[in-house]
């Protein structure tokens, strides 16, 4: 067994366990804190192939930034009398079918795709330095992402300034 | 100047002479993590003794001088009394999240206590985008207060808790734009390679000089606020707070915040030491023939601590000197006047780069 290997075995036993007890717990800020597990989880899978860059904006964006809003979310708003809905018949059938159907096109992906185990035998961060990584990011060709980045922080200005209205009532 | 890395290949080679490959690494890895926590413990005892000394000196006060010669001993019966007190548990609160706080913070701390340079080859977490890994770890301690405060079911804590939370969030875009204004000077987000380049090329705060200088300055100032210390120290304001998001913490429970509050502003010491001050660069003055091959003798471990305590005795100078500001006043300075100081900075640092008016 590779070291890699090990590895492997630990972070997804991690996100796998986490993302169980983040559904099955029934205190939302408990729930919160596995999600952050799984997250971590995913960006130490990304740090084991070698691609340090999103590994790092999976912390930043996701553990760091999606999990402290949740978090504040929950502490702004939670109050002791809130419960969650009763579980009907009708809900216990949706529930099932969406499970199915996103199990279904999991495991289609997987088997059109498979493991790329050459990745973890030899991780290696040289192969999309941060320059590169940089220029990409604000080129206009075809592996640029220029405009999606823009169009992003359109979005980001757009829910900033529909926050102001909302909160703002005079 | 010496290069830590000989020892690390020696030791390295050894291993694998006869073990495999998966015990090396873990051998390696068990090394290191043992490495930390000394480092992570011995220093923080120094900067818990550091801080009592020279706020005492401030004040005109002599400071913890009954244990031991000048009081020297006084931390480590501290620490013995912190380990040995009872951790008490409260109805009604959320018990697991409440042990769990502490670890997330201390987690977050000491993994990016692991991201500083300390020698020539001796970094422990080194990637190329070693800059943004330190931002992005540091962003979990958050979310270790925000649980503290929360599972701690008490008023007190929640708001220390809220308070806390806005405020390291609000100063983390201070920091993150003085630290793009930095890389965008250097050219590398590598934290080895920052330190390389500033003993080949000249300290950053040289080389950048009138917007380095300016970085240096509202970076002590964010960096205070980041550590949430005086006159930041709003979450946890004793005279309206108690404690803050950490009040219904006893033992070790509450010396693992204790540890992080400290550590975490030497590793904003660090951070600043590497990015402006040289990391472990000697000072090396061009055409000082003499003097630059004496400063090589010196192990770059040593400038490095040296620079991160100068840089710690401003901070606490920062923080003896100035009052402490009310939670709105601090909101206002960081997103009305710290924000956009430093987003000036990071175009007139961008301007500065690309018209080649750095010194090299």
């Amino acid at each position: 067994m590779e070291s890699f290997e090990i590895m492997f075995i630990v972070l997804t036993a991690m996100i796998a366990l986490g993302s169980i007890a983040t559904v099955l717990t029934k205190s939302i800020v408990r729930a919160v804190t596995y999600l952050l597990l799984v997250l971590l989880g995913t960006a130490g899978l990304y740090f084991l192939m070698g691609y340090t860059f999103l590994g790092s904006v999976q912390t930043m964006v996701y553990a760091g930034g999606v999990i402290v809003l949740f978090v504040f979310a929950v502490l702004l708003t939670s109050a002791k009398e809130d419960k969650l809905s009763e579980n009907t018949l009708l809900k216990n059938i949706g529930a099932a079918v969406i499970a199915l159907v996103g199990l279904g096109i999991f495991m289609t992906i997987l088997c059109l795709h498979g493991f790329d185990v050459a990745a973890l035998t030899s991780p290696d961060e040289t192969i999309m330095p941060m320059t590169t990584i940089g220029k990409n990011m604000l080129s206009t060709n075809h592996e640029g992402y220029l405009l999606p980045f823009e169009a992003v922080s359109v979005l980001l200005l757009a829910c900033i300034v529909g926050g102001l209205v909302i909160a703002r009532k005079r | 100047m010496f290069d830590f890395n000989i020892v690390t290949q020696w030791l390295d080679t050894l291993l694998m002479s006869f073990l495999p490959a998966w015990a090396t690494v873990l051998i390696e890895c068990v090394l290191v993590a043992l490495v930390i926590i000394t480092l992570y413990a011995v220093f923080a005892i120094v900067m818990i003794y550091m801080e009592r000394k020279v706020c005492a000196w401030f004040q005109c006060r002599l400071g913890p001088d009954r244990v031991g010669p000048w009081g020297l001993l006084q931390v480590f019966c501290d620490v013995l009394k912190m380990m040995t007190k009872e951790i008490v548990n409260f109805r009604n609160t959320d018990q697991l999240l409440h042990h769990v706080a502490p670890f997330l913070v201390i987690t977050a701390s000491m993994t990016t206590f692991s991201c500083l340079p300390w020698n020539k080859g001796a970094q422990i977490i080194d990637f190329n985008v070693g800059v943004f890994f330190f931002l992005a770890i540091s962003s979990i301690g958050v979310v270790g207060i925000l649980l503290a405060g929360w599972s701690a079911n008490n008023k007190y804590s929640l708001i220390g808790a809220m308070r806390s939370g806005a405020q390291i969030i609000s100063y983390e875009l201070s920091i993150g734009m003085i630290m793009l204004a930095m890389i965008c000077l250097t050219g590398t987000m590598s934290f080895s390679e920052i330190c390389q380049q500033q003993e080949n090329l000249g300290w950053n705060i040289i080389r950048g000089h009138v917007p380095a200088v300016l970085c240096f300055i509202l970076y002590l100032i964010a960096g205070n606020a980041e550590c949430n210390r005086g006159p930041f120290d709003m979450p946890e304001a004793e005279s309206e707070l108690t404690a803050g998001y950490h009040t219904e913490y006893s033992g070790m429970d509450f010396g693992y915040y204790y540890l992080a509050e400290y550590m975490n502003l030497f590793i904003c010491a660090g951070i600043a030491a590497t990015i402006f001050l040289g990391g472990w660069a000697a000072p090396l003055v061009p055409g000082w023939e003499q003097w630059n091959h004496i400063m090589l003798y010196v192990p770059g471990a040593v400038w490095f601590v040296l620079k991160v305590f100068f840089v710690l005795m401003l901070l606490l100078w920062e923080r003896w000197t100035f009052p402490r500001l009310r939670i709105d006043q601090l909101l206002t300075l960081e997103w009305k006047y710290m924000l956009p100081m430093t987003m000036t900075l990071l175009v007139v640092m961008a301007l500065c780069v690309s018209f080649g008016f750095v010194w090299n």
